[in-house]
């Protein structure tokens, strides 16, 4: 078992959470069907407890501007707003060594939010960069991180926070854009989520986070486990630390040119150089989606065979929404709607389509290859 | 506490095992396997007619959170699937010992029946 618990584990127990090892993290699996809690997000709202995320608080005069140099997007893109920002933190060679969301909370106060798995190297890297910078890291622990997402988060699982954290809080975080976020009384709660559906992430303390946590179980939403959190990110088409991207791959080969900010061009973010000499390269892969048109199952590390080479499966999986088996792969550039993927010694056809699979509860691709590629 | 009926044999694969009255055996996950596994997605069966030895790789079955050999208990050939997994694979999680059996084989040698745990012997390695 992890050694790590969150202020969580006796609820996880109390609800019948199946608690695993993760990264050295003692969370809940599943309680009971992680395709029902599945179905939960898709079809009403669910809970997931986070806190195994790493938190780390970064302040002081010169918080943005280590920023700026620290990671690949532009927290200069947040303005003045309380908002975050889905970024990688790359290394000298532009390869990925973890992908995270940086919130602007004021103009000298930032938190990054990253993986738990990747904790050590992040904050090596991290305190590297910050020796030339006036900044402050403060780790935070001990605190709670919840994920509230589904059709209904927002109308029942937010209307239930309010109950917590009071004030206006369900109208208020109702009035924010995808990606904001408001602080007030010791809790930061942003429009985001890793699910494809609406909702939000909330950042509080041990004990509210404890009394939130019961106030939205009351409510009827769901409590979500880890199994679920990855099927549903992977029909949303988003990419995971360790399966999808890790530090022998840069962004530009798993979807996430995106996030990389190369404008205004005089900004020297770790990675920059690497990632330009690379920029114009014909061998660079593409990031597609896949559908099995047949029995079987994706699974990450199977190998993809194109009409212009091999490719590899990076993750794979049964999507509960298509009831069908899904994948993202990383694959040779070209025009191809089809493809063979080798699973325990057999060719199976896959239709090459372009992520998302699902979004807001609806299907966006067609099991049969002939969505737009 | 997973349920272990006491009519039936078992591998430490965690595979239960039914010794008709014609002789043939019938292959199934026990209980506490389809707890372990989680929500069963997809099962491949293998062929009828097909042989195996004992401890080949005769089937897979794959959950939400991975895929999972099957051994074949016995030596001998398949003479019966059970085809209604393949549209519901959940039928092994809800019914372990009766509609999620796997498969029939006739064995070769009728003395590896003896070889099987029998229900004490497999909840010691359950316990253990």
């Amino acid at each position: 078992m992890g050694s790590k618990a969150t202020p969580l584990r006796e609820q996880h127990r109390a609800c019948g959470g199946r608690l695993v090892d993760f990264a050295g993290w003692e969370l809940p699996l599943h309680y009971g069907s992680q395709v029902a809690e599945h179905h939960a997000v898709r079809r009403a709202a669910g809970v997931f407890d986070v806190s195994h995320l790493a938190l780390t608080m970064v302040s002081g005069r010169g918080a943005k501007s280590y920023l700026r140099r620290l990671l690949a997007n532009d927290v200069d893109r947040l303005g003045k707003r309380i908002a975050g920002l889905y970024t990688c933190l790359l290394n000298d060679s532009g390869c990925v060594i973890d992908d995270l969301i940086a919130y602007r909370l004021a103009d000298e106060r930032y938190r990054v939010v990253s993986n738990a798995a990747t904790a050590e190297s992040v904050h090596a890297q991290m305190k590297k960069i910050a020796r030339a910078f006036p900044v402050t890291l403060v780790p935070e622990d001990e605190r709670v991180t919840l994920a509230v997402q589904g059709p209904q988060a927002m109308e029942t699982g937010a209307a239930a926070a309010t109950t917590v954290l009071g004030g206006e809080f369900a109208s208020e975080l109702a009035a924010l854009k995808p990606f904001n976020a408001m602080e007030s009384h010791g809790f930061l709660a942003a429009r985001t989520g890793y699910t494809g559906e609406d909702g939000f992430e909330i950042y509080l303390d041990a004990a509210t986070g404890q009394a939130l946590w019961q106030a939205l179980l009351e409510a009827e939403v769901a409590p979500c486990g880890l199994g679920a959190r990855d099927t549903l990110r992977l029909e949303a088409g988003l990419c995971l630390y360790g399966q999808d991207m890790d530090d022998s791959v840069t962004p530009l080969h798993c979807g996430l040119k995106w996030t990389v900010a190369m404008e205004p061009s005089q900004r020297d973010f770790v990675g920059r150089r690497a990632l330009e000499q690379l920029a114009g390269s014909e061998d660079l892969p593409v990031f597609k989606g896949l559908v099995l048109k047949k029995r079987g199952m994706l699974r990450a590390g199977q190998t993809v065979r194109t009409p212009h080479g091999p490719g590899i499966v990076t993750s794979g999986g049964y999507s509960p929404t298509m009831g069908a088996s899904i994948g993202l792969a990383r694959v040779p550039r070209g025009a191809y709607a089809d493809c063979e993927v080798e699973i325990r010694g057999a060719g199976a056809t896959c239709a090459v389509v372009k992520p998302p699979f699902v979004r807001r509860g609806r299907i966006l691709v067609d099991a049969q290859g002939d969505s737009e590629n | 506490m997973s349920e272990i009926p006491t009519d039936l044999k078992y591998t430490s694969e965690h595979e239960w095992v039914r010794r008709e009255d014609s002789g043939t055996l019938v292959v199934g996950l026990t209980d506490y396997a389809q707890e372990q596994l989680g929500d069963l997605v997809y099962v491949d069966t293998p062929e009828v007619g097909a042989s195996f030895a004992a401890g080949d790789v005769c089937a897979v079955v794959e959950s939400v959170k991975a895929a999972s050999d099957v051994y074949s208990p016995a030596g001998g050939e398949v003479v019966a699937v059970n085809e209604s997994l393949q549209d519901s694979p959940e039928k092994i999680s809800d019914d372990p010992y009766g509609g999620g059996w796997l498969f029939e084989m006739a064995p070769e040698d009728p003395a590896e029946w003896e070889e099987l745990l029998d229900p004490d012997q497999y909840e010691e390695l359950l316990d253990s």
